[in-house]
């Protein structure tokens, strides 16, 4: 045992209370707004809006996959447009827009104990940028020849050549939102980073900081590193296609024609784009291991197990998913004793990550298990994550990602370990705190049912994916025609994962109705439904007010965890709650 | 609630299994030396498999067993460090062991044997060429600059080497079985990758590079072509055949083909007449 959960009190330092801006109109309190938790609805409603459209067309590429030839809407052009739509809005406009400005903005002021964001102007500013860059993203839809169909790795040369849709105004478009986008989020970025370290209230030191805090903190330095590295390729590349210069383009000659470029590296792109990506998966992936963290732990009525190793375990992820980016260029061309070195780090990483699998479910050990909806999708998330993760220790050792990258196998598991496990941690994070949010309950029986179909389908929908690539069927195929060595039966998988993907899609509007039914019709939920330790539930109104705390910031006395406390009367003590009084020895006087 | 879950979470586990072990997709039958790709597989279906089996199976144990009850209050208990670093040890182990076959094989597909026959795959949208050395047992040099419709894959028509160099623009390349082959492959326009998913090795055709890979092909066959990195909308069907068969068939084959020599002379004569 180790003294970590035990009480210690840090003398109050001199803080002074931060002087808030206090909105005056209508405009100002809803539309330009400072305050971090009506930016994070904002952010969250614009990135789900824009993810339905994702949504849609995930749907046409499963009709083309099981029915190919039976859409006359769907020509190659539009599969191409839709595949590279719908990674790039669930990868960048979803889920880094929602688990950062979303979950980000909500929670970190409320969870550190701050009245709100240091930089409430920057912060509003940081919203209406990444708005700006939705617009441009949607307007991308109705330019002549539509949005880009490059794939979301917008590969140069391909990206902006005859041959890829998109390749007038939906690349130029596609380049200036995510430009966009970075300017953004850096603005949001910086926020967050600032306010866990210098926001933070009375006694609430970094050892006592929620593992969501600490996830959304550490994926967003990432994001603040690995952004940039994409800024620049998007601008270089729009050069490219704008001015004419060369950055990625080689001597080509197209259908016969010598091209004007010459001299570039289109390896140098992926270098660029991948020094992005991969910690990309890991600024999606943190705040998810953050936020799972927190609802195992208060629905398990259990101390996170081994939270130090944890903390850690999040750092040393962060600072490896600098080094592995090479693992998606093993058959790029790149110099072949590279293999060595990033499938080495590529394996490392899986070391703190499976320790943060082991802790979670070591939590559960000898806990006190309430099964309420955010705990199954918290539960669900491991073994799609699990599952995920195993899979990507296949395509990590550089031997083994040859015969399955670019094949289906690739798609099943970036889908499992950074489609489907974040979105079940999504879930599980806003029906944990929606009864914050807006003082309401949801309909619980309409949680199961979104909780079970959305698990199971989706389970069904990409393990045997996976099978599909150990045939060979290789992704990005808008079409497989008449191939020798894919047998019939491949055909009627695809059917079937199809027909998962429509019922799994469907169910979602379970989940959109019950959120809005229970905005006007949900149980009052009262500020701790949960009688969860941390901060943000114990701001004296539900929803928090502006400035989120009464006349004075709460004091912190303890950490996060502080659940079955031995002697303690209840189950969960609040961060803020201050140590019992020893009994006083009758003093002789 | 608990016991359903619980119960799910075990069938999920025997589900998964049952599915790996009856479904009828899998790799397709291998025509190459690289069988140690597919050990490797293998190996790591069977290492991670049971840890994924471990995790679920413990998941759906504590479910069952931990699940709340009236009066039941959860154990408290921060951290453990020998049970921590256990599991950091034996899972930096598990890691190890895939690690070591994976490197140990990578080494031998970066290694090229001496003697291998070089020969060179060429793509653009949306079809594959071939080069093939010619006598003299060398390919000549090539550049973009000089690709034009008479010399459609850009070889230097002042290179000696070149001039004695097979040319197969659009049709099947044939290879000579047990052989080792060193497939150079480049690109003239986009990216795009060779791939035979019966050969287990592939590799892009970078456009600016020259890419390589190395194999034996070691069945003999007709196997399929297809690109593997987005090459445009007409990816798909960028398609082509490699034939795999006996030394006398491909010596046949061989001298059917059309050195770089005589083609230039026939493009000339060609435009002579024009």
């Amino acid at each position: 045992m180790v003294d970590i959960g035990t009480v210690e009190v840090i003398p109050p330092a001199e803080v002074e209370d931060v002087e808030l801006y206090h909105p005056k109109s209508w405009v100002t309190k809803y539309v330009f707004c400072q305050d971090a938790k009506v930016i994070a609805i904002q952010y969250s409603i614009t990135a789900i809006s824009i993810g339905l459209v994702a949504l849609v067309l995930s749907w046409f590429i499963r009709l083309q996959l099981a029915f190919p030839g039976t859409f006359s809407f769907i020509t190659p052009s539009n599969y191409y447009q839709f595949i590279t739509m719908h990674g790039m809005i669930m990868v960048i406009y979803l889920l880094t827009a929602l688990f950062l400005g979303g979950f980000g903005n909500y929670l970190i002021p409320l969870m550190v104990g701050a009245r709100d964001m240091v930089f409430p102007y920057v912060n509003m500013l940081s919203f209406w940028v990444y708005f700006l860059a939705v617009l441009v993203l949607v307007a991308s839809f109705f330019a002549p020849g539509g949005p880009t169909g490059a794939g979301w790795t917008l590969y140069p040369p391909q990206a902006i050549l005859a041959g890829t849709p998109g390749q007038d105004w939906g690349i130029i478009l596609m380049l200036a939102s995510l430009i966009l986008f970075i300017i953004g989020f850096t603005m949001g970025g910086l926020n967050y980073v600032v306010t866990v370290l210098q926001g933070r209230t009375r006694g609430m030191t970094m050892m006592r900081l929620p593992l969501t805090v600490w996830g959304i903190f550490t994926a967003t330095i990432l994001a603040l590193l690995a952004f940039p590295a994409l800024f620049v390729a998007s601008v270089m590349m729009l050069l490219d296609r704008v001015l004419g210069t060369s950055f990625f383009m080689p001597a080509i000659v197209q259908a016969g024609e010598h091209l004007k470029y010459g001299g570039g590296s289109p390896i140098l792109f992926q270098h660029l784009f991948w020094f992005f990506g991969h910690p990309e998966v890991y600024i999606v992936a943190l705040p998810a291991f953050g936020i799972v963290s927190d609802l195992i732990s208060t629905h398990a009525r259990k101390n996170i197990f081994g939270y130090r190793m944890m903390v850690w375990a999040l750092v040393a992820i962060a600072v490896l998913s600098f080094i592995v980016w090479g693992h998606h260029m093993y058959i790029s061309g790149m110099n072949p004793p590279f293999g060595f070195f990033f499938a080495t780090s590529t394996l490392i990483i899986a070391i703190p990550t499976a320790i943060k699998v082991y802790n979670w479910v070591l939590t559960l050990w000898r806990g006190d298990i309430h099964l309420t909806v955010p705990m199954l999708f918290a539960l669900g998330f491991i073994v799609t994550f699990v599952n995920g993760g195993i899979t990507g220790l296949f395509l990590g050792n550089v031997i083994v990602d040859v015969p399955l990258s670019a094949t289906m196998f690739v798609v099943a598991h970036f889908h499992m370990v950074m489609g489907i496990a974040p979105i079940l941690v999504v879930f599980g994070g806003i029906y944990h705190w929606y009864p914050k949010i807006t003082g309401r309950m949801w309909n619980e029986r309409l949680g199961q049912f979104h909780f079970w179909v959305t698990f199971l389908g989706a389970y069904l929908i990409y393990f045997p994916m996976h099978y599909l690539g150990f045939i060979g069927v290789p992704r990005r195929y808008y079409e497989l025609g008449e191939t020798a060595f894919v047998p019939p039966s491949a055909g009627t998988l695809n059917v079937f994962i199809t027909a998962a993907a429509l019922i799994v899609g469907a169910a979602q509007m379970v989940f959109f109705f019950n959120l809005i039914w229970s905005l006007f019709k949900g149980k009052r939920a009262g500020g701790n439904p949960w009688r969860a330790t941390t901060l943000e539930w114990q701001t004296p109104q539900t929803p928090p007010g502006h400035g989120n705390w009464g006349k004075e910031l709460p004091i912190v006395y303890r950490w996060a965890y502080d659940y079955s406390v031995p002697g303690a009367e209840q189950d969960f003590l609040p961060q803020n709650q201050p140590p019992a009084k020893r009994m006083p020895v009758a003093a002789p006087s | 609630m608990a016991t359903i879950l619980a119960l799910v979470l075990v069938l999920i586990v025997i589900g998964s299994v049952s599915f790996h072990l009856l479904s009828p997709w899998w790799l397709t039958p291998i025509a190459s030396n690289w069988g140690y790709i597919d050990n490797t597989v293998i190996l790591t279906f069977w290492i991670t498999g049971f840890g994924y089996i471990a995790i679920i199976l413990f998941m759906a144990f504590c479910v069952f067993r931990f699940r709340h009850r009236e009066g039941r209050r959860a154990a408290y208990q921060p951290e453990n460090n020998r049970l921590e670093w256990s599991l950091a040890i034996g899972t930096t182990v598990a890691v190890a062991a895939l690690l070591g076959p994976g490197l140990f094989v990578w080494y031998q597909f970066v290694t090229v044997p001496k003697g291998a026959d070089e020969i060179e795959v060429v793509g653009q949208q949306w079809q594959w060429s071939f080069r093939l050395p010619g006598r003299d047992g060398l390919l000549g040099t090539s550049d973009s600059r000089y690709i034009s419709s008479d010399n459609p894959l850009g070889l230097n028509p002042n290179d000696p080497n070149g001039q004695d160099d097979l040319v197969i623009v659009a049709d099947d390349l044939h290879l000579p079985l047990g052989k080792p082959v060193k497939v150079l492959l480049r690109s003239i326009d986009v990216i795009h990758d060779f791939y035979v998913p019966e050969f287990r090795a592939k590799m892009d055709l970078m456009p600016g590079l020259v890419t390589y890979f190395w194999f034996i092909p070691t069945r003999a066959g007709t196997f399929e072509v297809l690109c593997a990195a987005f090459c445009g909308v007409g990816h798909p069907e960028m398609r082509g055949s490699v034939v795999v068969e006996n030394e006398s068939a491909y010596q046949a084959w061989l001298q059917k083909q059309q050195t770089f020599a005589q083609l230039s002379a026939r493009a000339k004569k060609v435009n002579l007449r024009q």
